[in-house]
């Protein structure tokens, strides 16, 4: 395989594997914020617990996060040498801002959130926690910022030419308010409450389940519920609104997410189906015309189809696009019914009633991740073929010193190290939830346990 | 060019990252030199203690390479690209590295198993060592230059990465690291783990001091181009004679029992020698051993005039903010360290 097919499979590897654990990070940052928030209005000890409860589920995510996120900071000299010379000037800034004022409020005021609960007030801890979610949202303001500008570039102009040319910064706010970065950094903030909050509900129904720490189970619910309901409603037309932008601004990209070829029909809407891309065709269950109305509020007008590209200025993998795009789509709509119907059932007092609802919740913590990665898979194949669109080749901007034999010593090492980091995480993160919420079961730092691992040496 | 104090922003930028990195190495330093040290503490308490000293602020350390990298990124893109695509194998493995710490410190406490946590704690020394090293190694070749043709890309292999001057740079920040990091942990312990501590800073220095030595007679004796400028300029050798003072300060400390000024101290060792590397190599940022023409400068490497200055007002901004909350943190967690239910 030629270096740039093995450099793009690492850094999707890499960030697809990263952004497990940011949306988790970010939603359960949210959730632990509205229940300490209670616990210092009303006191009571049912809140505190819960907190207590969530800060070590959080430590363990936020630290792979952490882990695993240095890795593409760098990844982005070590493997697209010349993107980043192209870009160093745009959106190196956005980089820098991101550590100095996300990262590094994130990462200070964790220790106080982790280890603090004795030694600071209470307001103080709850303080700390703000913080730390505060920080790890800015942390998506920057990195959104910087991808949007690669999607939609503005407030730049292009100094050199061929191997030297760079785009330079001539609008520092052009740059951040570029077209498409409200409308994507909306999206990702509300994809990653999902996240969050669906953790929470997953992990609340699984007790309810067993009728273990009930009291417990039903109030974490219901702070989770009311998060998940508000953020799933607000998906549905934030997504399309970014849909909108990639619309104006990307029509190859909205051709292969809806599999539209002739650019002389209207654009139809697909529920679900499957492109062949050798006759050409999008064959499935369809609104005619439906994506037309949504774009331009007619069913008739024309939209861009993938035929009107020359095949080397369209995305190749269009059947991927269109399939994940849709299956980010069928979740969101599911993740919708699924909150009303539990609100509605709450409103009559039946919440907790229904087994089998609780069954499709405790597992529901996975729909979330799932729309979350094939989100960004159908936003990032469906750039293709640019790294920065229109501007510069994904062909073209990877590093030239890079031998093919150094990137696959690398994704194998990855592959390995992510493979185990994952296995560990599932499993402490299981054992972490099996051994409940409450600190007399908490084995590890029980003062028996200490005794017990004293005598171990 | 435009200016600031005088200064013109490239210069700002150098020195800025130069100070982001000089940070990174005292304050995560210490924490990778608790790791390297950590396999001497032999009971599970001393080694919980170790741990918990550096539990609530390793990560906030840690935070000061990850500006440092997005400052290089934004202030000097062509450096960023051509370092990090020509060390990319030492890179990859130093990330490596990054991972492992972290989850060792993370998992460790998680399962009471005696191999479990001999495991991790292995693991934690061993990424910890690791890093320190890779960092000495690709500082040793940063001062040599590296083999980059006029396009500033990396012509030679990762095998020439490895030489002796780079193996002795490597050795010798393992043994600042670690004594600053023994340093540290002698500040934060009480009892048997502190008079056992006090043992290890002593041969910790002994080492380093041993190590510094070689590789200052080595530099001098085989690559005579990283003294031109103390030469040329012979009142800058001020520098080396203060780095030797502050060395001996912190033995001397260390017998008065006033570990928070052998810390001082050792941070102060730090800093000069970074000083010294970044007199040595100004105004050049990476230098290519083809030949002068295509050195990557503060000049020929740097971004536009206005992404400069958008940054300076940034850092303007931000660094205030990070010292007063990283201090915030500090004074909550100071004192000897004590163990209780949130602890690892
Ligand atoms: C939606 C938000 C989001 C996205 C798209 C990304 N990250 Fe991330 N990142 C975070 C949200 C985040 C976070 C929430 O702030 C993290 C993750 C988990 C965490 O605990 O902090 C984090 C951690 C994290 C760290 C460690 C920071 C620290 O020391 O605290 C770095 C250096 C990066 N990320 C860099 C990147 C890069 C280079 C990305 C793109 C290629 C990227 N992240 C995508
Ligand atoms: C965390 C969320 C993200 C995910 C899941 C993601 C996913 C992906 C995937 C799957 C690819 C490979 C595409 C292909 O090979 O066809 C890719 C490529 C890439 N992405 Fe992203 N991405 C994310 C965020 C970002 C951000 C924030 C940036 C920039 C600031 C970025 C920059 C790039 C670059 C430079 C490439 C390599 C060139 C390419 O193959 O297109 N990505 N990403
Ligand atoms: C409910 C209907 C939804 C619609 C109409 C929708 C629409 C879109 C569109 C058009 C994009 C591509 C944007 C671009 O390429 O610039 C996108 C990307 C994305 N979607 Fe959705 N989405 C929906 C639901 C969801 C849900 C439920 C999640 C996660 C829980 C999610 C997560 C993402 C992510 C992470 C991305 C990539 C980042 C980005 O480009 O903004 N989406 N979505």
């Amino acid at each position: 395989m030629d270096v740039e097919i093995l450099a793009r499979i690492q850094f999707a590897f890499t960030i697809a594997f990263h952004y497990i654990y940011p949306p988790l990070s970010i939603g359960l940052g949210l959730v632990m914020c509205v229940m300490e928030g209670l616990y210092l209005k009303t006191g009571k000890k049912l809140y505190e617990q819960m907190t207590r409860f969530f800060i070590r589920i959080f430590a363990l995510i936020f630290g792979i996060g952490v882990a695993t996120g240095i890795v593409m900071e760098f990844e982005f000299g070590t493997n697209w040498a010349v993107y980043s010379k192209y870009v160093g000037d745009v959106f190196g800034s956005a980089l820098a801002a991101e550590g100095i004022f996300a990262f590094a409020l994130e990462s200070g005021f964790l220790g106080v959130l982790l280890f603090g609960w004795n030694k600071v007030r209470p307001s103080v801890h709850f303080f700390a926690t703000v913080m730390v979610t505060l920080g790890s949202m800015f942390s998506a303001v920057w990195i959104v910022v910087a991808n949007s500008w690669q999607q939609t570039p503005a407030g730049y102009h292009i100094v050199g030419e061929g191997m030297h040319a760079r785009a330079q910064i001539t609008d520092f706010w052009a740059m951040v308010f570029n077209p498409s970065s409200v409308e994507r950094l909306t999206h990702v903030w509300l994809g990653s409450f999902l996240s969050g909050s669906f953790l929470v509900l997953s992990i609340s129904a699984y007790y309810l389940r067993r009728k273990r720490y009930t009291e417990f189970a039903q109030s974490a619910f219901k702070i989770a519920l009311v998060v998940a309901t508000a953020s799933a409603l607000a998906q549905l037309f934030v997504g399309h609104k970014s849909a909108d932008v990639v619309a104006k601004y990307q029509p190859a990209k909205l051709a292969a997410l809806e599999g539209h070829y002739d650019g002389s029909k209207p654009g139809d809407l697909y529920l679900f189906g499957y492109v062949d891309q050798k006759k050409n065709e999008t064959h499935g269950l369809y609104i005619p015309g439906g994506l037309s109305f949504l774009t331009h509020g007619d069913f008739k007008a024309p939209i861009t189809g993938l035929n009107n590209f020359k095949a080397e200025d369209k995305p190749a993998a269009v059947n991927f696009v269109f399939q994940t795009y849709h299956l980010m789509i069928a979740i969101g709509m599911f993740l919708i019914a699924l909150t009303l119907y539990a609100c509605f059932l709450w409103w009559r007092g039946k919440l907790f009633d229904k087994h089998w609802l609780m069954v499709i919740f405790s597992f529901s913590v996975l729909l979330p991740q799932i729309a979350n990665q094939v989100g960004w898979y159908s936003a990032e194949v469906g750039r293709q073929p640019w790294v920065v669109y229109g501007l510069l080749r994904t062909s073209k901007a990877l590093s030239q010193a890079v031998k093919a034999g150094s990137v696959v010593f690398s994704l194998i090492l990855f592959t390995w190290v992510y493979l185990v980091l994952f296995s560990l995480f599932i499993y402490l993160l299981n054992k972490k939830i099996k051994h409940g919420p409450f600190d007399e079961e908490n084995l590890d730092h029980s003062p028996r346990h200490i005794e017990m691992a004293d005598s171990l040496v | 060019m435009a200016t600031f104090l005088g200064i013109d922003y490239p210069t700002w930028w150098f020195l800025l990252i130069g100070a982001v990195f000089t940070g990174y190495i005292i304050l995560d330093g210490f924490d990778l030199g608790a790791g390297i040290v950590h396999l001497f503490f032999v009971k599970e308490q001393s080694r919980r203690i170790a741990l918990n000293a550096i539990g609530p602020v390793w990560d906030g350390n840690e935070v000061w390479i990850v500006i440092g990298g997005g400052a290089l990124f934004a202030g000097f893109p062509e450096v960023y690209a051509s370092l990090l695509s020509a060390f990319y194998v030492p890179f990859m493995l130093f990330l490596m590295g990054i991972v492992f710490r972290a989850i060792s410190i993370e998992f460790r406490s998680k399962e009471p198993m005696q191999w479990w946590r001999r495991m991790w704690d292995f693991s934690y020394c061993a990424s910890s060592t690791l890093i320190a090293f890779l960092l000495g190694v690709i500082l040793g070749n940063v001062t040599q230059g590296i083999n980059m043709g006029p396009d500033h890309v990396f012509r030679g292999s990762f095998i020439d990465f490895i030489n002796p001057y780079s193996i002795l740079t490597g050795i010798t920040t393992v043994a600042l690291l670690m004594m600053h990091g023994a340093i540290y942990l002698v500040m934060k312990t009480e009892n048997r783990l502190y008079v056992k501590l006090t043992i290890i800073v002593k041969n910790a220095t002994i080492f380093f001091v041993m190590m510094i030595l070689l590789t200052s007679f080595y530099t001098l004796l085989y690559l005579p181009n990283m003294a031109i400028v103390i030469r040329r300029f012979p009142e800058l050798f001020i520098i080396p004679v203060m780095m030797v003072l502050a060395v001996a300060n912190i033995t001397r400390q260390i017998t008065k029992r006033k570990y928070l000024y052998a810390f001082i101290s050792s941070a102060v060792t730090i800093s000069l020698l970074m000083v010294l590397v970044a007199i040595e190599l100004y105004p050049n940022m990476l230098i290519s051993t083809q030949s002068a023409a295509n050195n990557l400068t503060v000049y020929n490497a740097c971004s536009s005039q206005k992404t400069l200055g958008i940054m300076l007002v940034v850092a303007g901004i931000g660094v205030p903010l990070v010292v007063a909350y990283t201090t915030f943190v500090f004074i909550t967690f100071k004192g000897k360290v004590s163990l209780d239910e949130m602890s690892y």
